[in-house]
C-alpha cells in the first residue's frame, strides 16, 4: 500500500506538486490523469525518490520512504518510462537482468525467469541477444515493461508507459497489459494524459490541475458525478465513448430482454464493458452474440437491444 | 630526386639506432604525458559534468594553457622542474589535457538524460551508473579525445628536444641547424608516420560498437602503459658534470665532434634548445653548455667561457649578406648598410644582449640607443622609393641588427622597411633569401663557410681559423654561387664557445677546454 500526505514540491518559484494526499490500494491500479505540466509526473517519481519532496511523506508498506536507502527502494518498485530508457550498450537479456544483477541473484534463476517472461509479453526469444535499436518501437516497450516486472516487485510506477508507440501498437500493448495475470497482483501507479487509456486501465483515476488533485475516484464516478466544471469538462468531448467503456453488461443486464437462443458459440461474460459487446456484435455475421453473467445466466442481444438498455440505463442513473 | 632519396635511406640507414632510440623515446613520451592527461584529465571531466557549474572554468584554464606556446611553456617549466624528461612530460601533459577534459564532459553530458533517469530508477547507485552507463556510452568520444590529445602530443613532442628531454625532434631542429635536409626528413617522416598510424589505430577502435569495444578497452590501458614504458631517460651518466649542447652544436666539426677528436673531451652530453640552454646551466641543471661568445647571458648568468686552446672554434664575424639584385634595385642600400661597420666590438656586442635578453629592453630601444650614442641616428625620412626587405634568426643579436639596420635605412634613404625577423634558423634564413623573399640579413662568416657552403672538410679545416682568409672565400663562392655580396663585417666574433658557471669554473680550476678534459679524466 502506498499513501502520500500532504507532500509538495516546488522547481525554483513553481510549485509543482502542492499539498497532495491519496493512498493506493494493494493490487489496485491508480492512475494519474491530467494535463502536461498538471504535477502527475512529479509525483509519480517521488513515490521511488527520483525527486526527492519539499515536504509531507510518503509511506509504503507502513514505511515512511525517506528513511530508506533510495537505491534499494527503487530496487523493489518497478519503473517503466515513455522513453523506456533501454542501455543502448547492453543487449537485450541484459538489459532485462539489471535489477537482478543488482540484487545478487544467481544467473540460473534469472535467465529462466527472463524466458518466461518474454513468452509471457510475446517477444521472441532470438530477440535477447539483440540490442534495442535492432527492435521496434513495440518491442522495446515489452523489454521496458520485463525489465520493470522480472523482480516481480510488488508495486509498478508507470510514466505515460504507452505514450511513445503509435496507436496501432499502442491498442494490441493495451490489450495485452490488461490481459497480463502478472500485474493483476501489483499495486500500480501509472501516468497518462490520455482520457481513453486511463479509463480502460484504471481502478481509480486521480485527476490532477496544477499541482492539485482535482478529483480521485473510480472511472465512473468521474464520468457521473464530476466534483466541479473542470473535471466535466476534462471528459468532454469523449464522453461517450467513456461511457461505452466504463459501463458494463453487468450495469445494464436488467434492461436486457431474457430471449434466448441456444448456439455452439462461447458467450461473452457480462463484466466486459459496452463497448467490447458492441465490437463483439459488429464481427459476428449474425449480429448477435450471448452473454452469459455470473449465475450463469445467459441472454442473447443484438446491437440495437445493446444500445436500448445502455440509454436507459443511463436515464436511470441519471435521475438516482 | 632519386638520388636524394637514396641518400635519404642511406642516412636514416646509417643512423638507424638513433633513429630507432629516438622513435621509442617519442612514442613513450607521448604516451607518458597522456597517460598522466588521462588520469588527471578523466576525473577532472566527470567532475565537472557533475557540477556544471564548474565547467566553464575548468575548461577555460584547459584552453588557456593550451594557447600557451610550447616553447614558452618548455621555458617556464625549467625552474621548477629543470631540464629533461619531466618538464616535457608535464608540457606534453597540459597540452593534452583539453581535449580529454573536454571530451569527457561532453560525452557523459550527451547521454539520454532517460537513460540515465531509468538507470536511477532501477536502483544503481552514482558509481554504478558511472562505470555501467556513463562511461561505455561517452566513450566513442572519450576516445575521440584521447585520439586529438595523442596526435597534439606527437607534434609537440618534437619540441622536446629543446629541453634534452629527447625524441624526433633531435633530428628534425639539428638538421634545421646544420641546413641538412636528410637529417630533418629523417626525424619528421617519423614523427608524421607516427601521427598518422596512431590517429588511424585509434580512430579504428573509436568507431568499433560496444560489444568488441569492450574487449579493447581491456587491452587500450595496458597498451599505454606498455607504450610508455619505451621512455627510457636518457640516463647514461658517464662523468660527474653534464653538459646541455644545442643540436646545431653537436652535428658540427666545430662543436662537439671537434670536442671529440681535437681534445678527446668525454662528457656526459643532452641535447637542448638554445633558447633554455643558459638558464639551465644557471640553474645548475647544466655544468658545460654549448653558447655564443657575444651572448647577453653570459653576463647574465654569470658565466665563464673556457679558453678554446686548440683552437677548434673558427670565427664567426658578422656581416650583412646581400642579394645582388636587391643591390641594384637599392643603389644606396650598401653605403647605408656599411655604417655599421667596425662599430660593434665584442663586449659592445654582449652589453647590447645583455639588455635585450637579460633587462628586456626592446630590440628597438637597444638599436636606437646604440645610433644616438654614435651619432648615427636621422630621423625617419619617410620616403618612398620602395621596401627593402629585412631578415633576421630567431634570436636577441640578430634582432637588434635588423632593428639598427631598419634605422639606418629609413634616416639614410628614402627607402621603406619591412621586417622578417625571427626566422627559424640558418637554413629558413638563406632560403628565404635565396628565393627572394628577403633582401638581406646579418650572417657569420663561419656559417656561411661550414653550414652553407660545406667544402671539403680540408679546405674548411685549413681556412676556418683565418677570419681573413674565410671572409675572403665565402665572398667569392656567395657571388659566385648564389648571386649573394658579403657586405664588410660588422666587427665583432660571435663564435662558438664553451661556458661554465663562474663559481664552478674557479672551484674546479677549469679555465680552458685542456682543463676541463683533464677534470673529467681525472674524476
Amino acid at each position: 500500500m502506498i499513501e502520500l500526505k500532504s507532500v509538495s514540491k516546488s522547481f525554483g518559484n513553481t510549485q509543482a506538486v502542492k499539498q497532495i494526499s491519496f493512498k493506493v490500494n494493494e493490487k489496485e491500479n491508480l492512475v494519474l490523469l491530467g494535463t502536461s505540466g498538471c504535477g502527475k509526473t512529479t509525483t509519480l517519481k517521488m513515490i521511488n525518490r527520483l525527486i526527492e519532496p519539499d515536504s509531507g511523506e510518503i509511506i509504503i508498506n507502513d514505511e515512511d520512504i525517506t528513511n530508506q536507502n533510495p537505491e534499494i527502494l527503487r530496487r523493489g518498485i518497478g519503473y517503466v518510462m515513455q522513453n523506456i530508457g533501454l542501455f543502448p550498450h547492453y543487449n537485450i537479456a541484459e538489459n532485462i537482468s539489471v535489477v537482478p544483477k543488482l540484487l545478487k541473484w544467481d544467473k540460473e534463476k534469472t535467465d529462466q525467469r527472463i524466458i518466461d517472461l518474454i513468452k509471457k509479453l510475446h517477444l521472441p526469444a532470438s530477440c535477447l541477444k539483440m540490442f534495442p535499436h535492432e527492435l521496434s518501437g513495440g518491442q522495446q516497450q515489452r523489454v521496458g515493461l520485463a525489465r520493470a516486472l522480472v523482480t516481480d516487485p510488488a508495486i509498478l510506477l508507470m510514466d505515460e508507459p504507452f505514450g511513445a508507440l503509435d496507436n496501432v501498437t499502442r491498442a494490441s500493448i493495451q490489450a495485452e497489459f490488461k490481459a497480463l495475470e502478472e500485474l493483476k497482483r501489483k499495486t500500480i501507479v501509472m501516468v497518462t494524459h490520455d482520457v481513453q487509456e486511463a479509463f480502460e486501465l484504471a481502478d481509480r483515476v486521480c485527476l490532477m490541475d496544477q499541482g492539485e488533485i482535482i478529483q480521485i475516484g473510480t472511472p465512473k464516478d468521474l464520468l457521473y458525478n464530476p466534483i466541479n466544471d473542470f473535471a466535466r469538462k476534462f471528459l468532454d468531448g469523449q464522453r461517450l465513448t467513456l461511457e461505452f467503456k466504463v459501463v458494463t453488461i453487468d450495469d445494464v443486464w436488467s434492461y436486457l430482454s431474457s430471449d434466448k437462443i441456444s448456439t455452439e458459440e462461447k458467450p461473452l461474460l457480462s463484466s466486459s464493458n459496452v463497448w467490447d459487446a458492441m465490437e463483439k456484435i459488429r464481427s459476428v455475421s449474425k449480429g448477435k452474440v450471448q452473454i452469459s453473467n455470473q449465475h450463469n445466466e445467459i441472454k442473447s442481444v443484438d446491437f440495437q437491444q445493446l444500445t436500448q438498455a445502455f440509454n436507459r440505463y443511463k436515464y436511470n442513473n441519471r435521475h438516482e | 630526386m632519386n638520388e636524394q632519396q637514396q641518400t635519404l635511406w642511406g642516412f636514416m640507414f646509417q643512423q638507424s639506432d638513433k633513429l630507432l632510440n629516438q622513435t621509442l623515446q617519442h612514442l613513450g613520451l607521448t604516451f607518458i604525458s597522456l597517460l598522466f592527461a588521462i588520469a588527471i584529465g578523466l576525473p577532472l571531466g566527470i567532475l565537472i559534468a557533475r557540477k556544471r557549474k564548474l565547467s566553464s572554468s575548468i575548461l577555460g584554464i584547459a584552453g588557456i594553457l593550451q594557447t600557451v606556446p610550447s616553447i614558452a611553456l618548455l621555458g617556464f617549466m625549467i625552474p621548477v622542474l629543470g631540464i629533461g624528461a619531466k618538464p616535457a612530460i608535464v608540457a606534453l601533459l597540459i597540452y593534452a589535457l583539453l581535449p580529454i577534459i573536454r571530451n569527457m564532459y561532453t560525452g557523459i553530458i550527451g547521454i539520454d538524460r532517460y537513460i540515465i533517469e531509468s538507470a536511477r530508477a532501477l536502483g544503481m547507485s552514482k558509481i554504478q551508473i558511472l562505470f555501467k552507463v556513463e562511461l561505455p556510452l561517452a566513450m566513442p568520444v572519450i576516445l575521440a579525445g584521447i585520439r586529438t590529445a595523442t596526435v597534439i602530443n606527437v607534434g609537440v613532442a618534437t619540441l622536446a628536444s629543446y629541453i634534452a628531454a629527447g625524441g624526433l625532434g633531435e633530428f628534425i631542429f639539428g638538421g634545421i641547424s646544420l641546413n641538412n635536409t636528410n637529417m630533418i626528413l629523417a626525424g619528421a617522416i617519423p614523427a608524421a608516420l607516427l601521427a598518422i598510424i596512431l590517429d588511424s589505430l585509434l580512430s579504428i577502435i573509436q568507431k568499433m560498437d560496444f560489444k568488441k569495444l569492450r574487449k579493447v578497452l581491456y587491452v587500450f590501458p595496458i597498451l599505454i602503459i606498455v607504450l610508455s614504458a619505451f621512455y627510457i631517460l636518457p640516463s647514461a651518466y658517464g662523468s660527474k658534470l653534464t653538459a646541455g649542447f644545442t643540436p646545431e652544436f653537436m652535428g658540427r666539426q666545430d662543436g662537439d665532434l671537434g670536442l671529440k677528436s681535437e681534445y678527446g673531451l668525454k662528457i656526459h652530453t643532452i641535447v637542448i634548445s638554445d633558447a633554455v640552454m643558459y638558464k639551465a646551466a644557471y640553474l645548475k641543471e647544466l655544468d658545460v653548455i654549448s653558447g655564443y661568445s657575444t651572448d647577453g647571458r653570459l653576463k647574465a648568468f654569470d658565466l665563464k667561457i673556457l679558453k678554446d686552446d686548440k683552437g677548434i672554434f673558427p670565427p664567426y664575424y658578422a656581416a650583412p649578406i646581400v642579394r645582388a639584385g636587391s643591390l641594384k634595385k637599392f643603389p644606396e642600400l650598401e653605403k647605408v648598410l656599411n655604417l655599421l661597420s667596425g662599430k660593434i666590438t665584442d663586449s659592445i656586442m654582449t652589453d647590447l644582449n645583455y639588455k635585450t635578453d637579460y633587462l628586456h629592453e626592446s630590440p628597438e630601444k637597444v638599436a636606437k640607443d646604440f645610433l644616438i650614442k654614435n651619432s648615427l641616428y636621422k630621423n625617419p625620412r619617410n620616403g618612398k622609393d620602395g621596401m627593402v626587405r629585412i631578415g633576421s634568426k630567431i634570436f636577441g643579436e640578430q634582432y637588434i641588427l635588423a632593428e639598427m639596420y631598419s634605422m639606418l635605412i629609413k634616416g639614410n634613404t628614402d627607402y621603406t622597411v619591412s621586417t622578417k625577423t625571427g626566422l627559424g634558423g640558418t637554413k629558413i634564413c638563406f632560403d628565404a633569401l635565396v628565393n627572394d623573399q628577403i633582401d638581406f640579413y646579418p650572417e657569420y662568416t663561419g656559417t656561411g663557410l661550414l653550414v652553407l657552403l660545406q667544402p671539403n672538410p680540408k679546405l674548411s679545416k685549413e681556412i676556418a681559423h683565418d677570419k681573413t682568409r674565410t671572409y675572403n672565400y665565402v665572398s667569392s663562392e656567395f657571388k659566385k654561387k648564389y648571386g649573394i655580396k658579403w657586405l664588410k663585417a660588422i666587427g665583432f666574433n660571435n663564435s662558438y664557445a664553451l661556458m661554465m658557471r663562474q663559481k664552478q669554473s674557479k672551484l674546479l680550476n677549469v679555465n680552458t677546454i685542456t682543463d676541463l678534459k683533464n677534470y673529467l679524466d681525472k674524476n
